[in-house]
């Protein structure tokens, strides 16, 4: 909780003040800590879409158990007056759900935070002076609102109202959230909701905490209202935007959340997605549709995009468009499921075999997991190859607040384009880029095309030939050169010279943004440069580097045999760069804005 | 299926526009004769060029698509089935023709052909079936018979043959017959019911592979002394001779004609009428669009995000 002139005091005395001290503040973290039933997740949700809706910056990040059912879980939800850039390395306010969720977290919780705890279930060390204990019955009061029916269930809403209460949050405005959530069911759910929201609301917690937080309003924003969404709806709806109608996909942990979105919504656009019986099937398929003239996507995680490797050579090999999203978890094999790493970037540029290019984009926040996927569509269908978009376990779930799009100018609609070609049309011309005539296209010169995995002339027939493998290759591979001269050149944050120069790709934007901020209040020589295009890299990236002295690699994945990370080693085979240094981890977890500062400018 | 009789008009379309690169099978492979009977049934039937489309995975009688003169596909090994239903599923004007083997469908593909069938995919799958592996020169396929010797199995074939008719009954295959290619107009006939069938239709054709197996096939072809013994298939005549016959929606039947012992039987083993993917899910598009109002890409995701403020 960033106050906007001090920290906020701990309270003095829990003398029996129904009132709370109003105290404005800019920033808060609050950290939800209980089992993965308890529906935190959707109480933390609830107030990251109240945030949005009341032009705030909000930012959350979630722990789930991969475990079927129970197991611990969190919810954190960062809110800010003004920018967020990342969930948070402390919380300022931690509800503690059970005694491990206490146990777990309190290390999260900053000194002089707030501890807010189910005095039904948890036992806080009474000593620890640290932070201000509040100790509420919510078991008991929950199940007291609610009647013995519900038992406990209702408690995330129980503490919504409290929150509510606390943070001075506009009630008028969740409750409409909370008829929105839950009025398409019966109406007694609803009434539930809305009787344990209002006996947290009506809890005196003025008697244990002596202050209210309320949000300083947000500054005009210029009009453009936000949407509230996670990662992965994100990319579905950008993905829509773009026009692409088809898909096919297998579930898997965490990519299953948009395959869920476009089978239920590209009906509404006339389109379709297939759940297949395997990865491979998945894949096969989504070739199916993109030949047929639909630029289909398809997706999964690691393990997925293991086994959809080969046909993912044979799109390389038979020029044909494809969006490809791998929402990366920890690795490799199963390894952890739920949780976020960064190391698939050699298998989305190399996991294929022979020369096998193809172009791989990464996202930085969930607004830009949005706008990835229109630059994915027009790059596949305007170069005819596989794209990879390279999400992560943290932009999957991780739900913000942005600037609602400007749907008019950016959806668009495609259908396959069957104009008749004229005589001498080829699929595979030597001169140029290929275009695909698709099935239903009348040949004027009554040749029809083939396309291939087999290494081809023009037309599309089998060849052996060593000049055509060789010229063939070179026209796979420098369609992507031709791609890299149009990509503009990322913006420096910060100085466009200095000491050091963070390197960045994906969902480390924040923090590592974050940290760049911080350093440079300080009066460090920090700046960043975040890289969406990872395959083909933008020209000219070697005259940004040159006006540093340190250029650091910052990414969620093994520093490897050699010392570096999967960028950074990229990075230093493209430019021969020795300055070009590494900060990895590998813990499954985000970076840490503490973290990237100790390891830069240490 | 539209067919714009404008676009097609004067044009007939011959053997001479169907046919693109020579095969480049060996002398006397009996994939010949399946070529030629699918140029015949596509000269009978005039369907619009552009509208017809030939796609195969890996294999020798994988190289079918360079072969025939019209939009086709040359793809991975085993994975032709998801292509197709991608084709068939989002282009209701084409007529997909699937070409391979038996090592591509019953061993690597194995799975696809399964939920291909199980899903009721709107497409033709024309199996040949070598009982042999040929591109790579004589290894073991998933129906080689027990004791077929071969490079992965010197002192002969030990695992059980996949009976193809009893897999694809199993697996929910809407049209399913079986055929030799010395039969040639026998193979035109069930190619054309197999095309004609709205669903998931294939037609198995024993298909001889005379580098690596020779012969496999005589006992099915009368010229070499075999025989080759064809369904009847029920006429509901009423006759007492009718009793005898075999009614091809009878799954249990068509599994008990299905163990006939080698070559055993040729012809329609099942048919059903079950709806296609490609209808069900057409139907929901429909349901939702109307449920939209029609309504266009734009104002639906507005509509969404509109939800989301």
């Amino acid at each position: 909780m960033t106050n906007s002139d001090s920290l906020p005091p701990p309270p003095t005395s829990h003398a029996a003040r129904a009132d709370l001290r109003p105290e404005h503040i800019r920033d808060a973290v609050i950290r939800l800590a209980g089992n993965s039933q308890d529906g935190i997740q959707s109480a933390g949700a609830l107030l990251a879409r109240l945030a949005g809706r009341s032009d705030q910056d909000v930012m959350t990040y979630m722990t789930i158990p991969s475990t079927i059912s129970g197991g611990p879980s969190l919810f954190q939800v960062r809110v800010g007056t003004g920018e967020v850039l990342s969930p948070g390395d402390e919380a300022d306010f931690l509800v503690a759900f059970y005694q491990h969720s206490y146990d777990d977290n309190i290390g999260f919780l900053r000194e002089g935070g707030v501890l807010l705890y189910d005095s039904d279930n948890v036992q806080p060390n009474a000593d620890d002076k640290r932070f201000v204990h509040v100790g509420i019955p919510i078991t008991g009061l929950t199940v007291e609102a609610l009647g013995g029916t519900a038992k406990d269930k209702g408690k995330n809403v129980f503490v919504l109202g409290l929150l509510a209460k606390i943070f001075d949050l506009d009630i008028e405005k969740l409750q409409r959230l909370l008829k929105e959530k839950f009025g398409g069911k019966n109406e007694s759910v609803l009434n539930t909701a809305l009787m344990a929201f209002q006996a947290g609301y009506a809890y005196p917690v003025g008697n244990v905490l002596s202050t209210r937080y309320k949000f300083e309003p947000p500054e005009e924003t210029g009009g453009r209202a936000q949407v509230t969404m996670d990662g992965n709806q994100a990319l579905a709806y950008g993905l829509i935007a773009a026009g692409v109608r088809y898909g096919a996909a297998y579930p898997i942990t965490p990519w299953t959340t948009v395959m869920e979105v476009l089978r239920a919504e590209l009906p509404k656009y006339g389109g379709l997605f297939v759940q297949c019986e395997d990865e491979i099937g998945a894949v096969s398929m989504a070739l199916g549709f993109s030949y047929s003239g639909h630029l289909a996507i398809t997706g999964s995680s690691g393990p997925g995009i293991s086994l959809k490797t080969e046909a993912i050579g044979w799109a390389t090999m038979a020029e044909m468009p494809l969006i490809i999203v791998n929402v990366q978890r920890g690795g490799p094999s199963t390894g952890l499921p739920t949780n976020v790493e960064q190391s698939d970037l050699y298998q989305a540029i190399f996991g294929g075999h022979g020369d096998s290019p193809r172009v791989v984009l990464a996202p930085s926040t969930v607004e830009d997991c949005f706008y990835i996927a229109i630059e994915a569509a027009r790059i596949a269908r305007n170069y005819s190859t596989p794209v990879f978009i390279l999400s992560d376990a943290s932009l999957a779930t991780r739900i913000q607040a942005f600037d609602e799009p400007d749907l008019k100018n950016l959806v668009v609609e495609f259908v396959p384009n069957l104009t008749p070609r004229e005589a001498g049309f080829k699929p595979y011309p030597l001169d140029g880029l290929t275009q695909h005539a698709p099935p239903g296209t009348r040949m004027l010169g009554g040749v029809y095309p083939t396309v291939t995995g087999l290494e081809h002339d023009e037309m599309g027939h089998p060849t052996g030939s060593p000049k055509l493998h060789a010229a063939m290759t070179a026209k796979r591979r420098s369609k992507l050169q031709r791609l890299a001269a149009e990509i503009p050149l990322p913006e420096v944050f910060g100085d466009a010279e200095g000491e050091a120069l963070l390197v960045g790709w994906g969902s480390t934007y924040g923090p590592i943004y974050e940290a760049v901020k911080t350093a440079r209040a300080a009066g460090e020589s920090l700046s960043a440069l975040h890289l969406r295009h990872l395959n083909p890299l933008p020209n000219g990236l070697e005259k940004i580097f040159a006006k540093f002295r340190r250029i650091i690699v910052v990414e969620m994945n093994d520093e490897g045999i050699y010392g570096h990370g999967q960028l950074a080693s990229i990075l230093r085979a493209r430019y021969c760069d020795p300055k070009i240094a590494s900060l990895t981890k590998t813990n499954g977890l985000t970076f840490r804005v503490k973290e990237i500062l100790e390891g830069v400018l240490k | 299926m539209s067919t714009t009789l404008s676009d097609t008009a004067a044009a007939k379309l011959t053997k001479k526009d169907l046919t693109a690169d020579h095969p480049t099978w060996c002398p006397g492979c009996g994939d010949f004769s399946v070529l030629a009977s699918f140029y015949k049934m596509l000269e009978r039937r005039q369907l619009p060029h552009e509208n017809i489309v030939t796609l195969a995975g890996i294999g020798c009688s994988s190289r079918f698509p360079y072969f025939v003169n019209t939009h086709g596909g040359h793809f991975i090994h085993g994975r032709a089935v998801p292509l197709a239903s991608g084709v068939s599923l989002s282009r209701p004007d084409l007529h997909v023709f699937l070409f391979g083997g038996d090592g591509d469908a019953f061993s690597i593909g194995g799975n696809h052909l399964e939920h291909g069938a199980r899903k009721n995919i709107n497409l033709t799958y024309v199996i040949m079936d070598n009982f042999v592996y040929g591109l790579t020169k004589k290894q073991t396929s998933p129906t080689s018979p027990v004791g077929f010797k071969s490079k992965t199995d010197p002192t002969g074939a030990v695992d059980q043959p996949v009976n193809p008719m009893k897999k694809l009954i199993t697996a929910g295959a809407t049209f399913v017959a079986r055929s030799h290619t010395t039969q040639v107009n026998h193979m035109i006939a069930m190619m054309e019911r197999a095309m004609d069938h709205n669903g998931f239709s294939v037609v198995e054709i024993l298909s001889e592979c005379v580098e690596f197996f020779p012969g496999a096939f005589d006992a099915g072809n009368p010229r070499k002394g075999g025989e080759f013994r064809q369904i009847e298939e029920k006429k509901w005549d009423g006759t007492p001779e009718d009793e005898l016959r075999h009614d091809t929606t009878d799954e249990l039947a068509a599994y008990r004609l299905a163990g006939e012992p080698f070559p055993g039987l040729f012809g329609v083993f099942y048919e059903s009428d079950r709806p296609t993917k490609n209808a069900l899910e057409a139907r929901w598009i429909q349901a939702t669009r109307e449920k939209t109002g029609g309504a266009t890409a734009l104002e639906t995701l507005q509509k969404t995000f509109d939800r989301m403020k």
